[in-house]
């Protein structure tokens, strides 16, 4: 790895005891026309080098939002960051100066985005926008960077890649540009990667091509991954810890195998119990009521009130901390209690 | 009405082609794009039928086949005995209000100018033998009621209501002309998933109440599984596997449909590492020249020399329980789906 200003920064800023990525307290709010939408309501989370840290929530839930603010990727304004610190080796990157942004972005933190199709150029090869990532953060040449952007290709396992490297992305089927676009943010070797619904789009079967490279790349490199998604099957695989998001705030974080066998958070448990299963066929689905919350009138108290059905008094006017329910676990329900015990609903 | 499990959809040998052309003026075939490529099956009155497979394996372009919105190449399409595919005019307007439409997408398929009462009223437009002029607003008003939207709202605006509220605009104009039969194409995908269980309660609770037959169309297995009491699986154009919700999921005979079963992520994270993934190599063929004989020779782990050269037909293999197309099935439990 080359020697920069920003490795000396890191390493003076660096507190030997830290994560390799800590969110802490992050908001993140938007000035729109219609109000002020607090998309992100103090979130934490932390991933370790070699770990899948899932982020788990519906569209709105501001999943999407922490990651462009890890990555530096919001466009301010409109957005807003009034309070929090994204630590990276302990240093808090957003007092981080643009340029030294710029260092951490696409080579230390790497990012896949949900849609490879809007996110690759159509009007220049797939050769080309790969060796990008070469010509503009290590100085490369074009011919050099091709050839790396070859080797992309086949670690990616993109076949015939020589052949391929100058068609354009619309020559590609929707799971090879999935590929390229994966090719294109390990191409620096990251240390984080956050994969922002990487396989939504993407038919099951290459789905599990596509998790399964994520997880042979994640073994070889050692890389912290940030895996955000709505679906529960996907998370279940290959999630080492998650943190479920609602409203905006992380309602419950634990290790995979606590949050399967017992969810401790209202929704949590309604998410889990809503998949359909064998032994409930020609049964009613367990639906959670309601509605999501809309970000621009958020209910008071517990933002999940009006739909939970452990729904007490003060939960509509009172926001329940983050309670500790083990060294790795929390959950942000008043009576998350009863939640763990089960049956009162 | 008919009685339950009485016959209302046959539909045999069913082919669509787009053909692909060279030159302008002189417009010239050069191939065509076997979207459809011989599909039959039967649907019962209350009966669902899951149609299941990867984008392209042709279950849209079936839809629009069985909806009339397409003219098959050839096959016939037969609603309660009568061919949809071949009627003209005022027989294929009549045969058209039996058999309606979910769409997928509830943002795009709903028109943002009208109210919601003109979208899910205009059916009675078209088939004005339906409904009275003066009755429609009080029909619109029992639809709303039916899928659980607020009557008094049937001066609203598409953009006033949520995706899932949406859904059941889009649902209950399917239902306008009391159809005997819905197609639902991917009618929960576009929505969170805190919803989709809301709207597929909806959509069995009122199987039950008006006796519909379903096509569902999705790719979320576990949905399908959940709705279905047949489910049919896709591979380029063909099935290349039918028969009973348990014998699909629990005893897979074909090799597509066991690695199909088996790439399906279960929300279960125990035994993990142990779970058995049969993971296929490469995307399909391009249905514009399929390969000769079994299609899905060119992915599958068992193909010999007769899978290229004579093609598998769908029938009940020995040692299986139901129809399935290929020379070498065998019932393999891959199933993880839960």
């Amino acid at each position: 790895m080359r020697k920069t200003s920003l490795d000396t920064l890191l390493a003076e800023g660096g507190r030997s005891n830290e994560p390799l990525l800590a969110v802490d307290n992050l908001h993140v709010e938007f000035a729109t026309r219609a109000g002020l939408v607090r998309a992100v309501n103090g979130v934490s989370y932390s991933l370790n080098p070699g770990e899948t840290v899932a982020v788990l929530g519906e569209s709105g839930s501001g999943k999407s939002v922490t990651a462009q603010a890890i990555m530096g990727i919001l466009d301010m304004p409109p957005a807003r960051i009034p309070k929090g610190e994204i630590r990276f080796h302990g240093t808090d990157l957003l007092r981080l100066s643009e340029e030294a942004r710029t260092q951490v972005r696409g080579q230390r933190i790497a990012m896949i985005f949900q849609d490879a199709l809007s996110a690759l150029n159509p009007v220049f090869t797939v050769g080309w926008q790969i060796s990008e990532m070469f010509r503009v953060h290590r100085g490369m040449s074009k011919r050099d960077g091709m050839k790396k952007a070859v080797e992309l290709m086949d670690k990616v396992r993109i076949p015939a890649a020589k052949q391929r490297v100058n068609d354009y992305p619309h020559q590609f089927s929707g799971g090879m540009r999935q590929r390229i676009m994966i090719a294109m943010s390990i191409a620096l070797d990251p240390e984080v990667l956050i994969a922002d619904e990487p396989t939504t789009a993407l038919d099951v079967t290459v789905q599990a091509q596509i998790m399964e490279l994520l997880a042979e790349l994640q073994r070889e490199s050692n890389m912290g991954m940030i895996l955000i998604t709505h679906d529960l099957g996907v998370v279940a695989d290959v999630a080492d810890k998650i943190a479920v998001m609602y409203g905006g705030r992380i309602v419950e974080n634990a290790t995979v195998h606590e949050i399967y066998k017992s969810p401790a958070h209202p929704y949590t448990k309604g998410l889990l119990e809503s998949i359909p299963r064998v032994d409930l066929k020609g049964q009613e689905l367990y639906a959670i009521k309601g509605l999501p919350p809309n970000l621009l009138d958020m209910p008071t108290g517990c933002a999940f009130h009006p739909r939970c059905p452990y729904r007490q008094d003060n939960c509509v006017t009172d926001v329940p901390p983050l309670h500790e329910i083990s060294g790795t676990r929390n959950s942000a329900c008043h009576y998350w209690r009863e939640v763990l015990d089960g049956d009162q609903r | 009405m008919a009685t339950k499990g009485e016959r209302i959809l046959e539909v045999r040998d069913l082919v669509k082609h787009f053909p692909l052309t060279q030159g302008i003026m002189f417009k010239k075939q050069i191939g065509a794009i076997k979207a459809v490529d011989g599909v039959s099956f039967d649907l019962d009155r209350g009966e669902t039928l899951g149609i299941v497979g990867e984008s392209g394996c042709g279950k849209s372009t079936l839809a629009k086949v069985l909806m009339a919105l397409e003219r098959p190449t050839s096959g016939s399409v037969k609603i309660n005995g009568r061919d949809i595919a071949k009627a003209r005019g005022a027989e294929l307007k009549r045969m058209r209000r039996n058999i309606q439409m979910v769409m997928q997408d509830p943002y795009t398929s709903l028109n943002p100018r009208m109210t919601v009462g003109d979208i899910i009223g205009e059916p009675y437009d078209i088939h004005t033998e339906v409904a009275p002029k003066g009755d429609r607003a009080r029909r619109v008003q029992e639809l709303l009621e039916v899928v659980g939207l607020n009557p008094d709202h049937i001066n609203r605006y598409p953009h006033q209501f949520s995706g899932g509220q949406r859904q059941r605009i889009g649902i209950a104009r399917g239902l306008a002309l009391q159809p005997e039969i819905i197609v639902c194409d991917e009618p929960v995908s576009a929505l969170d998933v805190s919803i989709q269980a809301q709207v597929i309660n909806l959509l069995e609770r009122l199987q039950n109440e008006f006796n519909l037959a379903y096509i569902f169309i999705a790719h979320d297995l576990s949905v399908v599984r959940h709705i279905s009491d047949r489910v049919a699986v896709m591979y380029l154009g063909k099935v290349v596997e039918i028969g009973k919700d348990v014998d699909i999921y629990d005893k897979p005979a074909h090799p597509y449909a066991q690695a199909l079963l088996s790439a399906v992520p279960v929300p279960d994270p125990e035994g993990r590492e142990q779970r058995e993934r049969i993971i296929l190599q490469g995307d399909p063929p391009s249905p514009a020249n399929p390969p000769s004989g079994c299609r899905f020779r060119t992915r599958c782990w068992k193909a010999q020399e007769i899978c290229a050269t004579e093609e598998p037909l769908l029938q009940i293999r020995p040692g299986t329980t139901h129809e399935s197309a290929c020379h070498f099935a065998e019932t393999h439990d891959v199933v993880h789906v839960s």
